[in-house]
């Protein structure tokens, strides 16, 4: 019995935050989000070389194939000073060439993403369409060996510094494939929104009559893996808001025990510390839920699906809360562009639907529970 | 991360499945003199004091066969190990660890044969969740404890034999922690008055206890004079991380899914029904969570780090859990629920039962709002109030 982790993963996230501290501070993240990229492409590759950006990949394919709970704890430190990186839209293309592709387009695309060189990210939703294979209504049209694509994909995370989108789509023959399609393919049109969360940024991305050869195609299971690819998405995106709400409530807290009002600190007062322990409590269960869930999905257990859709109900309502919270608790300052709390507060209306909202995941719960 | 246990923790969990399959009779089954059978049953495999070191006539039982047994039992519904339960809890801890030999050997065996009730004299009308602030006089006469004063919400203080007590010894003292002195009273001693509460529910499980010159004995002190509190906070301490409770919350939120099942809201099944179910759903997620964080914590008293107020955490979500689902089933109920019982209650009052009487696990041992206190101050490090 150890539900906790190994020695080597707390080495791990010992050397990310030092890393992280020294190389990637709020101030930084800050000057980051202001450029065009929205992220350091530099800080990027140093990432890349250090094994972190191919974490899970395997090792035949240029990565360090380590399990998803070592991921977590890497998603955890990232979260923690919001450092924006395609981490997790990289990870996620890298799972699905991995899942679904053939043995070529694994040594073809695999090595790229794992170093770096190369940034994919899933192309998915379409708009006014649910999350989830009912919501893909993209159809590849059949011409020779190739398909055809015609529509957008909304919500497409990195867009603006993805090379490779994996689109999904429905294949001619009805099921779901995956098409690898590059930014600068004829057809393909990007747009990048101006993000509510400035650190995690989104785009729409237009097929226009772009031709996808067979080598192109990954499509064995692909219903069952995109299936898959939303569950790693949903407790990715969670593991790094455990990380993302830390930092919130560390920030709190040490406002709290600075700044003095009515001759003492403000942390003393219980108006200002009992939503500081509830954050706590919050914090702390949807910790373990997500543990439990990158666990769940490492081991391919039976509970998997519904232990990512716990955890990600669980922080879809109650981080949102906690930004708000620590922002008020601040006062004044908290409304405040140079002050660092409001930064958290945007990440949470980013996670709240992201991979799903509390309302989505509680209905897949009842659905995988038989309520 | 490992969710297994070894092969020899999986013996003990055998060995605790099959004397429950042969020992425990279903609930219904349970006949008049089931419950002194079991007892005595229990105490021969030494599973009463499981925690406890053999020499005292305990279990000796590691960390992981304590939450296995705990847990079997209580998925099982089984009865308590032992009748004593407050000795079992942390009379019998303290006195392990505080007292005697002479102590030791006259409580300890009786607490484990739960010869008879203890009950624990901490609370004072003026020091409930300031416990420390406590004033209970007592002043030593020769070789007597002289005690004057009262204390509250002292369960079964109405049937037991003996009651585990603090007292102020000195009052003029640095710290409201000094100077409280813990004692050992017998409740036939004259001067020891008892005075039932009635609660919220209609019954009475605590009381009001008052002392009028209560002579104690001073080999009846545990510990040494003044250190009283050590005495207390290290028996409170050594409560494990019990995961064992959940399968009681995880018993309630089932019988909490029938009762939707079975009622209708709006003229539909009330399952159906949007913030009733999202309520249940919510629930069951909490639920969860609080079994893993027990878990998570179980894994930091394995490798041996102290474990801190973490289990604040999981009494906070208990705690939300008991009220919430009480007043779920009272919703779920509709106009039902303004009958509390007779004729046509549902499930005899259950769940009107419940909705009265969560105070005794919330706010017994702490108030939420002294839990996020403990969490404020000692685990995020904020100045006391």
């Amino acid at each position: 019995m150890n539900f906790g982790f190994t020695e080597e993963q707390d080495l791990l996230r010992a050397e990310v935050r030092k890393f992280l501290d020294k190389n990637a501070p709020l101030e930084e993240v800050r000057k980051w989000v202001e450029t065009p990229e929205g992220y350091s492409p530099g800080l990027w590759l140093q990432m890349a070389e250090l094994g972190w950006v191919g974490l899970t990949v395997p090792e035949a394919h240029g990565g360090a194939e380590l399990d998803l709970v070592t991921l977590v704890v890497l998603l955890e430190e990232t979260g923690r000073t919001l450092c924006p990186s395609p981490l997790i839209s990289n990870a996620l293309a890298a799972k699905a060439i991995e899942l679904a592709g053939t043995e070529d387009q694994k040594t073809r695309w695999l090595p790229e993403l794992a170093r770096g060189s190369k940034i994919g990210t899933l192309a998915a939703l379409e708009a006014n369409e649910p999350l989830g294979p009912g919501g893909i209504r993209m159809a590849g049209v059949a011409s020779g060996d190739s398909v055809c694509l015609n529509g957008s994909k909304c919500h497409v995370q990195d867009a603006g510094c993805a090379d490779v989108f994996v689109v999904v789509f429905r294949l001619p023959e009805d099921g779901l494939g995956f098409a690898l399609v590059e930014r600068g393919q004829e057809g393909v049109s990007v747009a990048s929104h101006s993000a509510m969360d400035p650190s995690k940024s989104t785009g729409t991305v237009a097929f226009n009559g772009v031709t996808v050869g067979a080598d192109d195609i990954l499509s064995s299971g692909s219903g069952d893996v995109f299936a898959q690819l939303l569950d790693l998405g949903a407790m990715m995106v969670t593991a790094e808001t455990v990380g993302a709400a830390e930092g919130a409530h560390a920030i709190t807290a040490q406002f709290a025990k600075e700044r003095e009002q009515f001759d003492r600190v403000i942390g003393a007062y219980q108006g200002v510390k009992h939503p500081l322990a509830e954050m706590f409590v919050d914090i702390e269960s949807f910790k373990s839920l997500v543990y439990y869930a990158a666990w769940a999905l490492d081991e391919g257990a039976e509970d998997a699906s519904m232990a990512a859709s716990r955890a990600k109900a669980y922080a879809s309502d109650v981080f949102p809360r906690i930004g708000i919270d620590c922002v008020q608790l601040h006062g004044g300052v908290g409304y405040t562009w140079e002050y660092d709390i409001q930064l958290y507060l945007k990440r949470s209306k980013w996670l709240r639907p992201t991979f799903g909202d509390a309302d989505y995941h509680y209905e897949r719960i009842a659905a995988l529970g038989g309520l | 991360m490992d969710f297994q246990l070894s092969p020899e923790e999986e013996g003990f969990r055998d060995e605790v499945r099959s004397f429950l399959d042969e020992n425990l009779p279903a609930e219904g089954d349970r006949g008049a003199d089931f419950m002194g059978q079991w007892f005595s049953k229990v105490r021969e495999k030494r599973w009463v004091g499981f925690s406890w070191p053999k020499e005292v006539g305990g279990g000796g039982g590691s960390i992981m066969e304590q939450v296995i047994l705990k847990d079997e039992m209580a998925q099982r519904k089984a009865p308590p190990l032992g009748s004593c339960f407050m000795g079992i809890a942390w009379v019998g801890p303290s006195i392990i660890q505080y007292g005697t030999e002479a102590q030791k050997q006259r409580f300890i065996p009786d607490i484990l044969d739960g010869a008879y009730h203890w009950c624990t004299g901490y609370s004072e009308p003026d020091s409930g969740s300031d416990l420390a602030s406590l004033k209970c006089k007592c002043e030593r006469v020769g070789d007597e404890y002289i005690v004057n004063g009262q204390k509250i919400w002292t369960s079964i203080a109405m049937w037991s034999k003996w009651i585990i007590l603090l007292v102020r010894t000195e009052t003029e003292v640095e710290s409201k922690h000094d100077g409280i002195t813990c004692l050992l009273v017998p409740m036939d001693t004259p001067g020891i008055e008892v005075r039932p509460i009635k609660n919220m529910s209609g019954g009475s499980v605590f009381a009001e206890v008052f002392f009028d010159d209560v002579h104690v004995p001073v080999e009846n002190r545990l510990g040494e004079e003044g250190q009283g509190w050590q005495v207390t906070i290290s028996a409170l301490a050594s409560e494990r991380s019990s995961i064992a409770e959940v399968h009681g919350l995880i018993r309630r939120i089932e019988e909490v899914k029938d009762l939707a099942r079975r009622s209708t809201k709006n003229g539909a099944p009330a399952i159906e029904a949007p913030s009733i179910r999202r309520r249940i759903l919510e629930a069951e997620n909490q639920i969860e969570a609080m079994r893993l964080n027990g878990l998570r914590f179980l894994t930091k008293q394995l490798k041996g780090e102290p474990l801190g107020s973490e289990t604040s955490v999981n009494k906070l979500l208990r705690a939300q859990l008991e009220i919430g689902l009480g007043e779920l089933g009272l919703e779920i109920l509709g106009g039902d629920a303004v009958v509390r019982e007779g004729e046509g209650t549902l499930d005899e009052g259950k769940w009107q039962n419940f909705a009265l009487s969560w105070p005794e696990v919330v706010i017994g041992g702490g108030t939420p709002n002294i839990q996020k206190n403990i969490i404020a101050e000692r685990i995020l490090g904020l100045p006391k109030d």
